[in-house]
Order: C-alpha cells, then structure tokens, then sequence
C-alpha cells in the first residue's frame, strides 16, 4: 500500500461520512471558516438520501438540496473530499488526532470527464448496488447523472484488468489507470464528527414475512429506487416477478422494529416513508388498491398534517394489526397477508400484488464502533460524545433528513467548539 | 478595469467531431473582436489549465470557457477577482443532447457562445461588501432552547447576550419535576439539571444575561444590528450581529377543552397543572385535596384535531408516560389509565413506553373517548376500547389532560390589517401567516416588511425546506426550539445548537462578504441607481428576506447583509435599476440581443429559455448527461432565481424576433420548492401579467409559458421543449420579426 502525501491541520476538522449528516457538519463547519476533511467509504456523496425518490413530507426532490449542497462543496476551497475512502485507526486525543485513512482505488483518476467512453467500451456488468441489484452497470459506472463527484468509478471486483483494457485505450484523457492501488493517507486533525449513518435492518431475517424468498415482497428502501426517475425502472413502480403494474399494494409497518427478536426500538421514519410511498403508488395509478398495517402511526409534530393527507386519498386504507405472515401464491406471485384487525377484531386474510417491507433502521456503530470514549447504548447507537469526537445523524438515534441536518449542524459546532478550546487553553 | 478577454473552447469529449471549432473561434474572433481565442483537445486537463492560467498572469482578466456545463470540473476552471469566468455549456447542452456536424447543432454552439461572449463584455467579478462586523450572538428566550443556544454560542468564543421576560431563566424546563430518560437504558426518569444550566449561563463570561428584560426594537442588518432592550424601566443598547429566537412555547388554552370536562369537573387538569403538581411533592385532587389513588390520562386532548389543534404536540406521549411513573411512584397500588390514539416514542423512547407497559397498575389502551362525566366525586371517563372491541368506563380520581402546545409566534387572534380601496372604500384584510406582521410580538425589528419572522402553518416560524431546517426568511435571525417546531427538551438542545452554529456563521460569512445560505459563495450584491427610482416600492415589498427598508419618501434603502442574492428585486424593477457586478438586467438583456434570429424564410424560429440555476439547468445538464434530444432552436439563460426574470427581457426577445420564451423554475404554491421562497409565485403572475399585454398587442399569449420543474424531472424537461416548439410552429413566427 502507497502512501500520499499526509496533512497537518491541527484545527482541522474530520467528517466521517458523507451522507446528509456527514456532509452538512462538514460544510456547515466550512462556512463557519473551518478547515475541514470530509471522508466517504463509497464512490459518491449523498448518503442515503441520494436514493431516496421524495422527502416527506413536501414531496421534494432529494437532488434539489443536494445540488445546493455539492455546489456549496465545490465553491468552498476550506472541504476537501476524500471519497472512497475508509478509516483505518484513530489515536491521540482532543486537539490532537492521527488518523489513517485507507483509499480504495477508483481507478479512475481526476481527468476523468464523465464522458461515459469507458463503460461504453466495458465488456463486463455487474449488479447495481445503488439500485439494490435490481439492474446493472458496467464494471465502469457513474451511479446517478447526479452523482458527485462527476467522475467514473471501476468496480475493482468484476474489472478484468490489464488483460481487458479496454477502457484504457477509449479513455482520450488517460483518466484510466488499473494499477492504482490502495493507499494510506495520514492526517492529523482537531476534531472528529462521525456520521457513518445507517442500513436497513436486514429483511431475510423475517421469515414470515418472506423477504428473499418471494420476489413480489420489497422493502420500503427499494421501492424507492423504484419510484425514482434514475432508478432500475426509470420511476416506474413495478413488481419484480413479472414487471407489471400492480392493481394492489400493501405497506407492512414496524417490519422488524418494535420487535423485541429484531430491533426493540421504533425506527421513526417508517410510517411517514409508507404514508408518502402510498403517494408514489396513487400517483402512478390511481385505482390501486393500497392498504397500509400498523401499530401506531408516528406522524409527530406538524407531518401530522401529512397523516391526515394521506388518509383522505380514496383507495388508501389504514389497517391497525400487527402482520403475522405472509404467503405467495407461487402460480401468480401474489402475496397474502394473514393480519389482525385490532380495530375490527377480527383476523384478516387478504391478497396483494406487492408488499412493501417497513424495515427499520441500524446504525452503522452496531457493527463497527469507531477507537475512542463514545458511549453507545445497547442498539449501537451512540447515545454520548466524547471530549473532540461528535456524532451525528442516525448513529445517535432513528432521524429523519430534517433531524439528520440539524444534527450534522450541531457537531459542525461541537467540533468547533473542540478547536477553541484547545486555542484558549493553550 | 479595460477587459482583456480570452475565450478558450475545449474540443474534448466529442466537442470537435461534432463542431465546426475554425467557425466558433470565428464568432469570438469576427464578431467580439477577441483577440485571444484558443482551441484545446483537452482543456480541463493540466496542460489546458496551464494555458489558461499563462494567460491571466499575462493580464488576461475575462476568460470565457466554452467546455462542458458549468457545474462540472469547477475545481479546475476557478479564478480569484478580479478575473472573471464565463462557462459556456457546448458539452451537455449542445453536442451530447444534439446530432454532430449538423447546421442547426452548429447554430446552436455559436449562439451560447455569442451569448456567454456577450456577458463576459459586460459582467465584473463582484467585490464583497465590507462593513465593519459585530460578531455578538443574540439570543432571546431563556429556556432550554435560549440557554443552550447561548451556553453552545460562547463556547465556540462568541460574545452572546441572552435576553429573557420572566425574572429567572429556565422556562418551561424550570416547572418540571423530572424529564423522562435521555439515556439509556432509556427506563427511569432523569432529573432536569436546569438550576445546573442556569448557573452555567451565568457564570460564563462571555453570556450576558439579561433577565426581566424585553426586546424593544432591533435596527439594521446582519453584522450591524442596534437592538434596544428594555430591562427595569430602563433602555439599554447593544450591538449585535446575529440572532437566535428562542421565544418558546405555551400550552393550548384549556378553557377550549370544556368538552373533556376541564372547566366543569374540578378533578379534570392539564398535563401542565400535573408537573406543578409533582414538582410541589404530592398529586392530590383538586377538589378535596386528597392523595389520589387512580388517574386517567387523555392523550391528544384538543390536539390532532381541527377543531383545536390540528397538529401533533409531539411530547405529550412520553409526557404522560413520565406522569404515570408520577403516580404510580407516589403509590404503588394505584390505578394509571392511559387513553391514546397512536401511542408516538420514536426511536429509542419505545424502551421507556415499554418500560411503562410493565409498571404495575398502568393500563394503556388505544381508544377514542366518547364522554367525560363526574359522579359520587370521581370523574368517569367512557372510551371504546380499539383493541378490546368495546366500549369501558373507568372512574378515577384525576383526569389528566395531554393538552398540546401553541408557537409564542402564534398570533391569539389573526391580526388585520384596514386598507382603503381604489373606490376609497375601507376594508379589512387578515394578514397571512407568510408576513412579517403576523406573528406575537417578540423582535420588533424595525424592517419594511413587519416586525417578526414570518411563519409558516400553525404560528411556527420554521423553515419550509426538509434538508434546510434552518433556512429562515430573515437572514441572520434563526429560530430554535419550540417557537419553530413542537420538539421535546432533547430535540431543543439539539435544534439549539445547531441555530447557533447557523447564527455564528451568519456573522462569519457577512465578514468575509458573502451571502449566506444558499449562495453561500456569492460575493456580489445589488446596487441601486438611485435617480431613476420611481418609488414604486416592488422591491420593498417582493423582497422574500425583507431586505430593503425604506425612507419616509419610499425610496428603497438596501441592507445588503441582509441580501441572499437571488436577484428577485432585479426582477421587480420597471425601471431596471438594479443591478450586480455579475447579474444585471442590462447583461442579460445583451446575452438575448447576441442571439442571431434566422429570417423568417428560413423556418428555424427561436426560443429562449429562462432556467432556473438549481434545479431546471441542472436537470437539463443530466437530460445531457443521457443523451437525450431535443429541439436545438431553443436559447437556454441561466437565472439565479426565476423571480429574477425582468419582463424587459420578454420585450427584448419579442421585439429582437424571438418567437417565444420558456421560463421553468421550481414548484410554487403550498408546497414550493423555490429555495428563494417567493421567486417562482412571482415569475408567475408577472407573466400572468405579459400575457395579458401580448394579447392587448395581439399577440398570441401562448407564446410565453411558464412550467414548474423537478430537479429530477430530467426526462420531463427535454418533452417540455418539444412540445413548446410544436406550439410555436403551429402559431406560426413572432410578427415582430419582419419588422
């Protein structure tokens, strides 16, 4: 492994994470006049958010903030983006962090114009992660027209090398290079703000609700990508085992959550995630058919407003009950949900063409935890900052993308903070 | 500064096999006189960058890039004032979206060209607006919210001055005997710990408190606010340069909820009157005195409810929850009945409600109350049970109401304002949440467009963007806390330091001269040429920021660290007076008149297309980015907001033969997304307005349309062009052309 050039910047900032909290404590501390480094393990920037289709509870385009927020990146000489890019080891302490960064290699280097000659050329596809395998991508790819940085990656894993080389020779800007390998880059920093995020939780682990197992059961993050207009289907929302439209949908709410053999805790996205993903639905065909079971419908503050919108659309029934199971009809593909009616008491069988999976949220520190006095609660949420490291979005506690921003906002101040106070105490 | 231009186009990316350079560099050499037009293979390359750079130590001070979009590859093409840049997008919206070597694809690459070529002649690199900068932090409110917001201010070394009403600081946050957990394992109640913030606030040097202390008024702008506080009768002045608003909360009006027994049964009280209750050390009835042995808790009480409160109070749950615990600590063998609709503890609270499922003597039930009752001195509360099927009744000795919370922003009636007709007839008019006028007194900034922040639904004052919780309608003054946004204390701490954060960069930014939020990098601001101002007062009023103040002879007085650039008073101005160094009306005006209009004969009618620069251009660079074609006649104009579109420039193009104009900006309406608030709304009724003129001039109306576009809707936009061009060769060619 090679190592660049390392930095000294002692009142720096690191931003682990370049979703949306990530990335606005990163800018949020740039404009302030900070120097900052911000630090992504994929390709591109946005996080999460960039494969959402609409935010709750306006209906808006993620990509319309994010543009703002990329130019606000590109315009600002103090943020450097690292993508790619993974930490390795943190040691030292408040005013005074050795971090080593380990990067990926892209082979795709900073000439690259995104001018698409490489995957044109590419012989190999791979299954596109972005859009959670529902499609795919050359082992050259841009993940979204909207992605930043606008610049190719090659998938390391599926790339047939030197022996290939194809995209070598179509490249007219030597933008290619298959012999990078993976560096080291050293810094060392002030301050850390960690925003490492989320994943769903992992749906083939409800086995009644027969994710994996039948195609035509989703979860609420693929229909997402269903719904977007860069997404496997260009926005169009249909099911998987035969491409149709679907006449009936049904959304299971707290799928894995509330649950104390999966995640004990709510998730606090899921019921508006449903509630506006039945807007997708209605919007697309009107005369489907879409039921929505739950336990408490968790429209807090104002996105009350959006509940009662919601609830008005004809064709849209809440249904209070907690899922039992659900079956395929293996000749049709159809799903039936065996459910009770708490609010009619009584059990209900019913069939639909889709069902959409409200799984819930993990934090990244469940599994990776990053050196240094954080406390975590029992779900791996950090539930306390330690003395120069910050946390911020959905590894603090289940937060929607107007939670997420504040928070990043808040540990752009706290690390801020952090530098000041080594600055006065000398 | 004499311009020395240079004008560089890039042949990369299959801009020279499908482009005729020899004739481009033509345009700029022919037809602007450049002296210094270059061709490069590979321009954003190290060697292409070298060249550019050679020249502007050469005192090349304009350079024109005519490469791809101007939103790719800005880490290369940048340059410090006072050179200026202009982009020329010949990539995504020319040769990737159009056929190679082909006329009208050529036409097309001349005309951005002649078009970027035009506003390089006259376009400067803006100089930042310097002012002496005051960078206090002030902060009214002190509760929870305001004394965080202060207490995360001084620790990041500003200088804060807190300001609060009451006698003592802590709110809210002062009247509660406990808060439930904030830690985990999240099932025992916590203590507050606000005499521990108090004592914090005021023993930190850099927090000035003013207590028992009102805003009287605040003057001026950003970095230079006058704020005068009134504190024992007495005034006093301070500067400051950015402010917090933490003003807080207070609960819904019981009286309202006579129909859930408050007001009639004297055993009926609030969630509010049940902290006093604890806090004193013992929960008895108001009646008689007496220790009480059963509670029952209506949740949503006046709240998800039209009739009172529409919206989610958002704490209440966990409130009762934390009460139940009250009672049930008091004694063990008391009865706590909980009556809820959707039971709401997001997150990790589900381990406290779990925690209160197990408590001995607490029965919770979804349910919807039917009738509240007193008799034989107990409250009988009948509910349908949603989980058992069937109707209960339960009589207990207190009914705790889960009343929710009103915004101190929320006016207690609608304010009117009386306005006399054009008949001279008077008419009063209720002033709309979205003003400066409507909400409670709390600023009293001394501003043209009214006192206070406006607000939006329910008296909030909060932001309207999802991924900008913090945009605000007056630059510099941010709103944290429950005044923005029912939030529980954990929430508010959180939403107090991030206001903070915004607030401290407010003072920074406006130092450094650029805007804030969301043209963070602009450096530019309007200047007014004053002798041609007619006082017409549009720029007064359609400012969304509140930016211009005005004299007692309507003249505007601009407040240019209130400004966020986005040029929507540019747009207002019958008299095109204002103006920046890098966006003006005379630019613009100059980049339509670059456009060369075939003759009518030669049936290629043109179109301009006004674009907003966030969301319709950037679409159109990813309808490139697919390759995806449309019609080449149409003329793209990046604007800063489509509310800066000045109706002169419709003239222009009809009047230079333009057969019609397209402007597509973000969504209006309820639900907008225009990031400048009001810039769409406005694009809108003033073309409303042009259309009613061309058809005074008989003038087919249709031949101005104005479309409201996604971001995301890049398939959208390439069909909205074709289907404009269908109409405009179906009414035939601008009449003007001929003339």
């Amino acid at each position: 492994m090679g190592n660049i050039e390392s930095i000294n910047a002692p009142n720096g900032i690191l931003v682990i994470g370049g979703g949306m909290s990530g990335m606005t404590a990163a800018i949020e501390a740039a404009e302030v006049g900070y120097e900052v480094f911000l630090i992504e393990e994929s390709p591109y920037l946005g996080g999460r958010v960039a494969k959402v289709n609409k935010y709750f509870p306006k209906l808006c385009a993620p990509y319309c903030g994010l543009e703002i927020n990329f130019r606000r990146i590109k315009t600002n000489p103090r943020i450097k983006v690292f993508t790619l890019a993974q930490v390795e080891n943190i040691s030292g302490k408040e005013g005074d962090y050795d971090v080593t960064v380990k990067l990926t290699p892209r082979l795709v280097n900073d000439n690259c114009t995104a001018c698409n000659k490489c995957a044109e050329v590419c012989p190999v596809e791979r299954p596109n992660d972005f859009n959670f395998g529902l499609d795919k991508t050359k082992a050259a790819y841009l993940n979204s027209p909207m992605a930043f940085p606008l610049k190719y990656v090659i998938d390391t894993k599926v790339c047939l090398g030197a022996e290939c080389a194809k995209c070598v020779a179509a490249c007219q800007y030597q933008a290619i290079d298959l012999g990078m390998t993976a560096q080291s880059l050293h810094m060392k920093v002030g301050s850390i703000v960690l925003a490492t995020g989320w994943k769903p939780y992992d749906a083939t682990k409800l086995d009644n609700l027969g994710y994996g197992k039948y195609p035509n059961v989703i979860t609420n993050v693929i229909m997402e990508r269903l719904a977007a207009v860069d997404g496997p289907t260009q926005g169009k929302i249909l099911r998987p085992s035969d491409g149709k439209e679907v006449k009936s949908i049904a959304f299971v709410q707290c799928a894995g959550s509330r649950d104390q053999n999966h995640l004990p805790y709510c998730s606090g996205v899921c019921c508006m995630g449903s509630l506006k993903q039945s807007t997708y639905v209605k919007d697309q065909s009107p005369e489907t058919k879409v039921s929505i079971f739950y336990i408490d419908i968790r429209a807090l503050g104002i996105l009350e407003d959006f509940f009662q919108r919601v609830q008005k659309i004809e064709g849209v029934t809440l249904v209070r009950g907690k899922v039992a199971k659900i079956e395929e009809d293996p000749a049709t593909k159809n799903l039936t949900i065996h459910a009770e009616d708490t609010a009619a008491g009584e059990k209900i069988k019913e069939s639909f063409e889709m069902v959409v999976l409200a799984t819930g949220i993990v934090p990244m520190t469940a599994e990776v935890k990053i050196p240094g006095n954080l406390v975590y609660d029992n779900y791996g949420f950090v539930a306390a900052d330690a003395p120069g490291v910050y946390a911020a979005g959905c590894i603090r506690r289940p937060a929607d993308v107007s939670t997420s921003v504040q928070d990043g906002t808040r540990a752009a101040l706290k690390a801020i903070q952090s530098i000041v106070r080594r600055g006065t105490n000398g | 500064m004499a311009k020395k231009l240079g004008v560089y186009i890039c042949g990369g990316c299959g801009i020279a096999d499908a482009l005729d350079m020899d004739k481009l560099c033509g345009v700029a050499a022919k037809e602007f006189k450049v002296e210094n037009c270059k061709t490069h293979p590979f321009l954003c390359g190290a060697e292409g960058a070298k060249l550019i750079a050679q020249d502007i130590k050469d005192g090349t001070n304009t350079v024109v890039i005519a490469a791809c979009s101007p939103r790719a590859k800005m880490d290369v093409f940048s340059y410090d004032a006072p050179v200026y840049m202009e982009r020329v997008n010949l990539r995504e919206h020319v040769i990737w979206v159009h056929p190679p070597k082909d006329e009208d694809t050529q036409m097309l690459a001349e005309d951005y060209l002649r078009m970027g070529l035009a506003k390089a002649q006259k376009a400067e690199a803006p100089e930042p607006f310097s002012e002496t900068i005051d960078k206090t932090i002030l902060v009214v409110g002190g509760g929870i919210a305001g004394m965080t917001s202060a207490l995360e201010a001084a620790e990041a070394g500003y200088n804060v001055c807190l300001v609060e009403k009451e006698l003592a600081l802590g709110g809210w946050m002062a009247k509660l005997h406990k808060q439930y957990p904030k830690h985990p394992p999240y099932r025992e109640l916590e203590d507050t710990g606000v005499d521990a913030k108090i004592k914090q606030v005021e023993g930190n040097p850099k927090i000035k408190v003013l207590t028992g202390a009102e805003i009287e008024k605040i003057e001026g702008a950003p970095g230079m606010y006058n704020v005068s506080v009134k504190q024992k009768g007495a005034s006093t002045s301070l500067k400051v340069g950015s402010i917090v608003q933490a003003t807080g909360f207070k609960p819904y009006d019981p009286g309202k909820l006579e129909y859930l027994g408050y007001g009639k049964y004297k055993d009926v009280i609030t969630n509010v009157q049940m902290e006093e209750m604890a806090q004193k050390g013992k929960i008895t009835r108001p009646s008689d005195g007496k220790e009480v042995t059963s509670v029952a808790f209506i949740q949503c009480a006046g709240q998800r409810d039209p009739a009172h409160l529409p919206y989610c109070s958002a704490f209440c749950c966990m409130a009762s929850l934390k009460q139940a615990l009250y009672v049930t600590g008091q004694n063990p063998d008391a009865q706590v009945y909980i009556f809820y609709k959707d039971m709401r503890t997001p997150g990790q609270y589900e381990d406290f409600y779990k925690r209160v499922q197990e408590e001995p003597g607490v029965f919770l039930a979804k349910s919807d109350v039917k009738n509240i009752s007193e008799e034989g001195g107990k409250v009988t509360v009948e509910v349908y049970d949603v989980l058992l099927g069937e109707d209960i009744a339960v009589s207990v000795d207190l009914l705790v109401l889960a009343a929710g919370i009103v915004s101190n922003s929320m006016p207690e009636a609608t304010p009117t304002v009386e306005m006399v007709t054009a008949e001279g007839e008077k008419r009063v008019t209720e002033i709309a949440p979205d003003s400066g006028r409507y909400a409670t007194s709390a600023l009293h900034l001394q501003y043209r467009q009214g006192p206070e922040l406006p607000t939006l639904k329910y008296g909030f004052p909060d932001s309207h963007f999802i991924c900008f919780p913090y945009e605000t309608r007056r630059t510099g003054i941010y709103a944290a806390g429950c005044v923005r946004q029912p939030e529980d204390i954990a929430a508010s701490m959180d939403d107090a330091a991030g206001a903070a954060l915004k607030a401290i960069q407010c003072v920074e930014q406006t130092a450094r001269g650029q805007a804030v939020h969301p043209r963070t990098w602009d450096r530019s601001y309007p200047s007014l040429f004053m002798q041609r101002c007619t006082q017409c007062k549009r720029c007064t009023e359609e400012c969304p920021f509140g930016m211009y103040n005005e004299d007692d002879k309507f003249n505007p007085l601009p407040n240019p660290t209130r400004c966020r650039r986005c040029a929507i008073c540019m747009g207002s101005c019958p008299e095109r007076i204002i103006s920046f160094k890098d966006y003006s009306v005379d630019i613009i005006s100059s980049m339509l008149k670059a456009i060369e209009v075939p003759e009518p004969d030669e049936e290629k009618p043109r179109v301009v297309a006004f674009l907003c620069e966030n969301d319709a251009y950037p679409a159109l660079d990813m309808a490139g980015i697919n390759r995806i074609s449309y019609n080449p006649w149409i003329r793209v104009i990046p604007v800063r907001c489509l509310g800066s579109v000045n109706i002169v420039w419709i003239a222009d193009s009809l009047s230079k033969g333009i057969d019609g104009i397209l402007m597509i900006g973000c969504k209006r309406g309820d639900d907008y997304t225009c990031h400048f608030v009001k810039g769409s709304e406005l694009a809108n009724t003033r073309m409303g307005k042009v259309q009613e003129t061309l058809q005074r001039l008989v003038l087919e109306s249709e031949r101005i349309r104005v479309e409201e576009l996604s971001i995301s809707e890049f398939r959208k936009l390439p069909q909205i062009f074709d289907e404009f061009m269908e109409t405009i060769k179906r009414i035939g060619p601008n009449p003007y052309k001929e003339m």
